[in-house]
């Protein structure tokens, strides 16, 4: 099993497995797979040590990906949080950022239900 | 779809000329203004602008990190004060 950027790769088609690295989608790692010329169609396990020394450095070197990624992301939403910005303050409140409505869904930054009592119309 | 770069960050006429005189008078007064979707430009730093929120005038203070927004983002135009409280909180209290 190959280890690159701290993630254990599963044994999958090139350009399905360097997908399981936090920063790295489809389209990214079709890219490291033609800068390195290594075929998309091969699997983990079938590459040789250059090929995963070439991958890793690649990614290394040219892409943010993982810990440091997330650092930026996290630095992005402190920045927004600390200027008293509108989007800070959803940020901070737990609400949609984007102006999604609220009076109904939204549960995905809401997170579950919470019932509240005396709700129903009379 | 961002704006396009040709054209710069918009700024409303009337506050750029406001805000052009202040940075060669060096005067600190607060500029009020009702022009929430101008964009916050580098010349502003350090100044105090009071934004119009559809009632009052929120004074913001201008510093680098500011630049590239809107003047509306910190001039919040809703206030939620919390739900009322169920009846039986109602009645207790």
């Amino acid at each position: 099993m190959a280890r690159i950027a701290g993630i254990d790769l599963p044994n999958k088609h090139l350009d399905i497995a360097l997908t399981y690295i936090y920063g790295l989608g489809r389209a990214s790692a079709i890219e490291i797979c033609e800068k390195t010329g290594v075929s998309t169609e091969k699997r983990i396990n079938d590459l040789t040590a250059e090929e995963i020394n070439l991958l890793r450095k690649v990614i290394e070197n040219e892409y943010k990906v993982e810990g440091r990624l997330r650092t930026e992301v996290s630095l992005n939403i402190k920045r927004l949080m600390d200027i008293g910005s509108y989007r800070g303050l959803r940020h901070r409140r737990g609400l949609p950022v984007r102006g999604q409505r609220t009076r109904t869904n939204a549960r995905t930054r809401k997170g579950k239900k919470k019932t509240v009592a005396g709700k129903r119309k009379k | 779809m961002s704006r396009s770069i040709k054209k710069g960050p918009f700024i409303a006429k009337h506050l750029y000329k406001k805000v052009l005189e202040k940075n060669k008078t060096n005067d600190k007064k607060i500029i009020k203004t009702y022009s929430r979707c101008s964009t916050v430009i580098p010349e502003m730093v350090g100044m105090t602008i009071s934004v119009y929120n559809g009632k009052t005038w929120i004074p913001v203070y201008v510093t680098e990190n500011l630049v590239g927004h809107k003047l509306g983002e910190f001039s919040p135009t809703r206030m939620f004060r919390g739900h009322s409280g169920s009846d039986k909180k109602a009645k207790a209290e």
